[in-house]
């Protein structure tokens, strides 16, 4: 009698060190969510460094498929700016865009983001033409893969598509001023 | 500014007297001197005045719009409605826990009055664990979440209250909800108390059934008003997403479904002990969590409100010192309250019990990884993923079949042992069941046999609690109840399935037909109020029998702070809800339409009023004992 309950109480205390290191470890886990970043950014990581994913999207005047990476490659710098004719905050941008298409070694990229033909072809005709090659992203689903939360957003990045900076909403004088900077070198 | 500081000022002086309880209900245990319990009563009051005094400071200051006190600043503005300036008060982070310690406080006090005739170390018991409890938050609430910060200078204006929390039904969602959570700690303090005083027993069932009935109807309720605000504020047209936060307020539930049928098998047969125990422990764990995922911001969701980590902290700090308090106890007492070894007949109202536990526990193991599953992933992979409804149609649905079944047939068993008999009328429920399912099928469009099962087993569980209700000697809470489960279940079920939706561009005079209905974009118009302006369009809905319903969604864009919302217009009828919803595209010409079409919606806001009405009939139910 005596073996078996020593037996008994051996398991008990084997189980509760088992329940209590399943707890220690939820507590950890949910520690470390607290502090972990809450904003979601799918573009791919190679060690510290972010880069832009690749993706084809037919262009919006030719309608020609195009790879962006491809197009990348053929400058020192772009930007890839996503936006709408529908997004108010993209008209106020757009003329902070066009001072910086005059960069030599620059060029820009639009995703056109959800949008009509019709509309995004008067949306430029009226507000004037920043963009090297306009993609257009019909559904979306090539934003949401780049990371975008909304309209507009702006990445620039190198040759090599590695973001450099990443600006989330309209940009502003201080942005433009940025990248110069980077530009310019 | 003095106010607030007066606020603050009564929360300390109410921690004070919570240690003060704490003292004497420690010294009561070993030295049992009248004295001391009449001191307990008087801290109990004080504790539970201060807390009042407090809240209503709060209550004030927002009814003035003070807005040199932060809170009121940061949720509420000069020009807000006077419903929504009070209402504003629980609408944030500070305000809520404020009023989670004054229904705590309130709690206690009524469960030391109410509990005279049990054994006075339960009570005192009781007492300590609950004190723990309140004592924890009010540390939280003093330390992390002030509500009484004050402002220097006095901002003029306040930032307002966030639009989609200005709702009616929200406005009371929170302090219903509120009271079903907790009321599990009462359970929770009542549980480790009669394990470490030996009182697991029927006497403590009795007592404690009536403060589960009242947190499970209470949650019941809150739950209910959370969905039908989902349904008109959010504008998606659905009323349950399993958005992690209303998963969190599920699981406790589910547990304490469990523990309801659990205890009244404690209560009749003296069965099922140590598992009342845990799942006393488990429901209040899970409201604690609750609060924990949705206060701390480690989730994203419609419900977020606080991003501090600082919170997050404490309150998983406090989650598992508690977690570990009911281990150690479990642990050291378990053997005071030993099972007295009975068989259990397989035909009896325990196995039914039984199965009914199984079944709640699958269900809560199902929700529980759903929520907390992508936290780990992302933890431990940096994967981000998230949970939808076809993960839990696919490991709910399935299983609901047997439930239903079981649901049918246990109630009509009896305790210690059935003794079966064929009876003809089984045939005729055979039949009648068959008939109405195929009836039913025939209206559907869809078909297959998983559904034509669950549509039989629905149909078998109505019919089955419907006949319990001319029965002698039956029990008529449960049987509304479950009614009121089965009629849920069926109107969630041909909602789900008949739901139709069309989606459009369109501009003003444009129409668009969906199914037998065209839909005509008839005007726009504008108009100019107190915290809002809004664009309200008009739509005309003709049916094939030249029927006219008209609808007015709006698009309402608040001025404190900006924000734009979408309120759908809906025309409620008993078969159908039909459900519109406008969004801007451009100019105030062209707009997106949602029109959607919802039958029996409103069947499923009846059915759970029902299961509520159940709920609330079995806590003033003053006969005590059914079959």
């Amino acid at each position: 009698m005596g073996v078996h309950l020593r037996f008994l109480v051996k398991k008990k205390i084997t189980l509760s060190f088992l329940i209590l290191a399943f707890f220690v470890f939820c507590f950890l886990v949910f520690n470390k969510a607290l502090f972990k970043d809450k904003i979601y950014s799918p573009e791919f990581k190679d060690g510290k460094t972010t880069y832009l994913v690749d993706f084809s999207l037919p262009e919006l005047y030719s309608a020609n498929e195009i790879k962006l990476s491809e197009v990348i490659e053929n400058k020192d710098f772009s930007i890839v700016n996503i936006w709408a004719s529908w997004c108010v905050p993209c008209r106020e941008e757009n003329d902070l865009l066009k001072s910086l298409s005059s960069l030599s070694s620059l060029q820009i990229i639009g995703i056109n983001y959800k949008d009509r033909k019709k509309n995004s072809i008067k949306f430029l005709n009226d507000y004037g033409n920043p963009f090297k090659y306009n993609l257009v992203d019909k559904d979306g689903t090539e934003s949401i893969n780049l990371g975008a939360y909304g309209v507009p957003e702006t990445f620039l990045v190198n040759k090599n598509r590695k973001i450099l900076i990443k600006i989330i909403g309209p940009i502003n004088d201080n942005d433009v001023k940025q990248i110069r900077e980077i530009v310019n070198g | 500014m003095i106010l607030s500081n007066a606020g603050f000022l009564f929360l300390l002086l109410g921690l004070t007297s919570s240690f003060a309880v704490f003292l004497c209900a420690v010294l009561n245990i070993k030295k049992n001197l009248l004295n001391l319990e009449k001191n307990i009563y008087k801290f109990l009051t004080l504790q539970f005045f201060f807390v009042v005094i407090g809240f209503f400071i709060l209550l004030y200051t927002f009814i003035i719009s003070d807005f040199s006190n932060e809170t009121v600043y940061n949720n509420s503005h000069s020009t807000k409605p006077l419903f929504y300036k009070i209402t504003g008060l629980w609408g944030n982070h500070e305000g809520s826990l404020l009023l989670w310690l004054l229904v705590l406080t309130s709690f206690i006090l009524f469960f030391f009055f109410s509990s005279k005739d049990e054994p006075k170390n339960f009570r005192l018991y009781t007492v300590i664990f609950h004190q723990i409890i309140v004592i924890g938050f009010f540390i939280f609430v003093l330390k992390t979440s002030n509500p009484f910060d004050t402002l220097f200078p006095i901002p003029s204006e306040g930032l307002g209250l966030n639009p989609i929390l200005q709702d009616p039904a929200l406005a009371i969602h929170p302090p219903i909800l509120y009271v079903g959570y907790v009321g599990t700690s009462i359970i929770f303090a009542s549980a480790l108390a009669a394990m470490v005083t030996g009182y697991v027993n029927n006497l403590w069932a009795k007592n404690l059934k009536k403060w589960v009935l009242i947190s499970w109807t209470f949650l019941t309720g809150g739950i209910l008003l959370g969905s039908i605000w989902a349904y008109y504020e959010l504008g998606w047209g659905g009323f349950w997403f399993w958005d992690p936060v209303e998963n969190i307020s599920l699981m406790p539930w589910l547990s304490l479904t469990a523990l309801l049928h659990c205890i009244l098998t404690l209560e009749k047969r003296d069965l099922f002990k140590n598992w009342s125990i845990i799942l006393s422990i488990v429901t209040f764990m899970l409201s604690v969590s609750g609060t924990f995922l949705v206060r701390s911001g480690i989730l994203n969701s419609v419900h977020t409100f606080a991003n501090d980590p600082s919170r997050g902290i404490y309150i998983l700090i406090f989650l598992f010192v508690l977690i570990f308090i009911s281990f150690v106890i479990f642990f050291i007492f378990e053997n005071k309250n030993l099972e007295n070894k009975k068989e259990i007949f397989f035909l009896s109202k325990e196995t039914s019990v039984l199965i009914n536990n199984w079944f709640m526990i699958y269900f809560l193991s199902v929700v529980l990884i759903g929520t907390v599953y992508p936290i780990f992933l992302d933890v431990i992979t940096s994967e981000k993923i998230s949970v939808g409804p076809p993960f839990y149609n696919k490991l709910l649905i399935p299983f609901l079949i047997p439930f239903f079944l079981f649901m049918s047939v246990g109630p009509s068993m009896s305790w210690i042992k059935t003794n079966l008999k064929f009876k003809a009328s089984y045939i005729y429920y055979f039949l009648l069941t068959s008939a109405a399912t195929i009836i039913t099928i025939y209206f559907l469009t869809q078909k297959d046999f998983l559904l034509i099962i669950l549509v039989f087993s629905l149909v078998f569980l109505s019919f089955k609690t419907l006949t319990n209700f001319f029965k002698n000697n039956t029990n008529h809470a449960q049987n509304l109840s479950h009614l009121g489960f089965a009629m849920l279940m069926l109107s969630i079920l041909f909602n789900s399935i008949s739901s139709t939706e069309i989606i459009k561009n369109i501009e003003v005079g444009e129409s668009f037909i969906s199914k037998n209905e065209k839909i005509t974009f008839e005007e726009v118009k504008t108009n100019e109020k107190k915290n809002y302006s809004s664009i309200i369009g008009t739509f005309e809905v003709k049916n094939k029998n030249n029927k006219i319903i008209k609808l007015y969604p709006e698009i309402r864009i608040y001025n404190q702070p900006v924000i734009a919302t979408s309120e759908a217009a809906i025309k409620t009828t008993l078969f159908k809800d039909r459900f519109i919803t406008i969004n801007l595209i451009k100019d105030e010409q062209l707009f997106n339409v949602r029109y959607q079409n919802k039958p029996f919606m409103i069947w499923i806001w009846i059915s759970t009023l029902i299961i509520i009405f159940g709920g609330t009939f079995a806590v003033f139910s003053k006969k005590k004992n059914y079959s």
